[in-house]
């Protein structure tokens, strides 16, 4: 390994993307765009209707709480009673009901949940014993951002090193770089090392431009935040390393980021918790970095996780990056 | 003089194709040897075993008595027939970034004004015309400062102002003593720049040697040119006899004679009252050489 070596094409590698300016300002817009537009979709006038989490409906003696208009009640089991207090903490859930406890849980800062109280008290619930849960409300978009954070950072990487690396083999430039005495390592490091610095730096733009936007929820350490994103980052630039090693043509590498791509987008709880999804959906997603890092990045931000909560994901990213790495750097082919 | 490369049987398959079959000769330090042959002939694959960038099925490739190494990159230039280089970078840093990959290095701005770059030093090399291209590959081959240089069909596609601009260089670079191997499939080209030529033709050589010593290895005449018409043909039919000193080919417009006595042929054409006023005499070109080797012309 030549420093030297290294260093010039990873100079080259910075300057090619930063001139780039259509690709560059993508790279700025997309993310923002997608935050803003869910910021706006969720903001606006919502249904007027408030939200019951219900424990043991089943058992419910026919209290006329339940037949009030424009409540949706919602069938919640036992054994979720600690996350639906999660959602009564952020604002979800208006309201949580345990019927055969006769106890029910409102958040002290929700107007609707106070309203629901009141008329709880007045349609034969009187008896049920009031549980205090405390905390701001948690709007979609600051749920969201973590995770979009995240999958930003998985197109970049996968594409700007699986993508990229492959149209240099088709056009030649590969071959050309092979004919001097650069190694694999060499100029694989410096791809992986100058699109890490660059998502980070984007990523760091995004974050800036919409906490002075819209301002989200941060109520972690940045440095654990930035921990995550750096490992996560370097996740998937690796994974984009095993496409980059052998395929030939732009087609090819086009379709298999895709099918690394959606799968993650869609399966990793950027968009939707995945509790509600079939157990062995949720099982499958942990094999996706971006899973890890929407995780941990959302539990920092939202919840103000340390490192110890976040650490199993932060195993998970440190073990796939080493396997990816290490798959494609044997794999590489010049030609 | 002694030989820098020595290549001995070399052997190269793509599925059933034989490319490169049985292929041995030697390059000595300081010339220009010339690779010369049609398209699909093997030229590229031949020059790319010996830039160490295919590996040949069969055969050795010794530079300088020792198989080719690691060092050996330090050593060599190397220009392919086709590459791109990275987008967005301008001709300079692109010199530089070559540059940088490299121990020993030649002077950049020499290697500027002797490849003529200064006019477009500051584009972006995606930007360039063919011509400006080819230079900048050169300069890039040359940066290393190398013993011995490969050129991969360099004017293949330039116009002929270009290709003539681009043989300058090339005798820059024959002055300093390095060593070159060029492939071409332009005869005059090779005609031009090479001291040593090797035509191939289906992966196999089929003539070597000075370009000269070729050509009068195989011819001791020169041909006419006329050119063609209904009232030359109805001569020469009438002529056909006589001639038989001369062998006659008929190209779209045009007819040669091969002749090894011009006077003579000259008299008995001005005899049958034939117009030499679109007369032209040419020697024996490598063209030629081509045509009598494989019995086809060298391009279709
Ligand atoms: N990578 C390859 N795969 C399959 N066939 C190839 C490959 N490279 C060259 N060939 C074939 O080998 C023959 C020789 O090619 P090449 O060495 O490029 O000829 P030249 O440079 O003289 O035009 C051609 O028929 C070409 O189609
Ligand atoms: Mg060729």
């Amino acid at each position: 390994m030549r420093w030297q070596r290294f260093i010039s094409i990873l100079k080259a590698r910075d300057r090619e993307f930063v001139r780039d300016r259509s690709a560059l300002a993508w790279n700025i817009l997309f993310p923002l765009l997608i935050i803003f537009g869910f910021a706006y979709a969720f903001t606006g006038d919502q249904l007027d209707q408030y939200k019951v989490g219900v424990i043991h409906q089943s058992e419910n003696n026919e209290i006329s709480f339940y037949s009030t208009q424009y409540i949706h009640f919602i069938d919640i089991n036992e054994l979720e009673r600690t996350t639906a207090i999660d959602k009564v903490k952020r604002h979800q859930l208006d309201m949580l009901l345990e019927v055969d406890k006769k106890r029910y849980w409102v958040n002290d800062s929700s107007p609707s949940g106070y309203m629901l109280e009141k008329v709880l008290a007045g349609s034969g619930g009187e008896g049920y014993q009031k549980q205090r849960v405390q905390g701001a409300q948690v709007r979609y978009v600051d749920w969201l951002i973590p995770g979009v954070l995240g999958m930003n950072m998985m197109f970049s990487a996968l594409f700007g090193v699986g993508y990229v690396v492959v149209r240099y083999r088709k056009n030649g430039v590969l071959k050309r770089l092979k004919a001097t005495p650069l190694s694999a390592l060499e100029f694989l490091s410096a791809q992986v090392v100058s699109r890490l610095w660059l998502i980070m730096a984007i990523t760091s733009v995004v974050f800036i431009g919409c906490d002075l936007l819209i301002g989200f929820s941060m109520a972690g350490s940045y440095f654990n935040l930035f921990l995550v994103y750096a490992l996560g980052a370097f996740s998937m630039i690796s994974m984009g390393l095993i496409v980059a090693a052998r395929v030939k043509s732009e087609e090819m590498a086009g379709g298999l980021l895709n099918m690394m791509s959606w799968p993650m987008m869609f399966l990793s709880g950027v968009w939707f918790s995945l509790e509600g999804l079939h157990p062995w959906v949720q099982k499958l997603a942990l094999i996706f970095p971006l899973t890890h890092i929407t995780q941990a990045a959302r539990v920092i931000m939202l919840d103000g996780a340390g490192l110890l909560v976040i650490l199993p994901n932060l195993v998970a990213l440190l073990v796939m990056s080493v396997i990816f790495l290490l798959l494609g750097v044997l794999l590489f082919r010049w030609e | 003089m002694s030989s820098i490369l020595q290549v001995k049987q070399l052997h190269k398959q793509f599925d059933q194709l034989k490319a490169v079959n049985g292929v041995s000769f030697e390059v000595d330090e300081g010339m220009c040897l010339g690779l010369l042959g049609p398209n699909g002939a093997g030229k590229t694959t031949t020059v790319e075993m010996l830039e160490a960038i295919k590996i040949p099925d069969n055969g050795s490739i010794q530079y300088r008595g020792a198989p080719l190494n690691e060092e050996f990159r330090n050593k060599a230039g190397i220009m392919f027939q086709s590459t791109a280089l990275q987008d967005f970078i301008t001709v300079r840093e692109s010199l530089e970034l070559f540059q940088q990959l490299y121990p020993k290095v030649s002077d950049l701005e020499q290697l500027i004004q002797d490849c003529a770059l200064g006019d477009f030093l500051y584009q972006e090399t995606a930007k360039l015309s063919g011509g400006q291209r080819q230079r900048v590959l050169l300069a890039i081959a040359l940066v290393n400062d190398p013993d011995i240089i490969f050129l991969d069909e360099p004017t293949t596609g330039l116009d002929p102002q270009a290709r003539h601009n681009f043989w300058q260089l090339i005798h820059k670079i024959k002055q300093k003593n390095k060593t070159i191997v060029l492939t071409t499939h332009y005869m005059d080209e090779a005609y031009e720049l090479c001291d040593k030529i090797i035509i191939m033709d289906h992966g196999e050589i089929i003539a070597q040697g000075s370009p000269r010593d070729l050509l009068s290895e195989h011819f001791n005449d020169v041909v006419i040119k006329l050119q063609k018409s209904d009232e030359l043909e109805s001569k020469l039919m009438t002529l056909e006899e006589e001639l038989c000193s001369m062998s006659i080919t008929r190209h779209e417009s045009w007819v040669e004679m091969q002749t090894s006595d011009v006077n003579q042929a000259v008299k008995q054409l001005l005899a049958a009252e034939i117009s030499l006023s679109s007369m032209q005499i040419r020697e024996r070109t490598l063209d030629d050489l081509f045509l009598e080797l494989t019995g086809k012309e060298l391009r279709t």
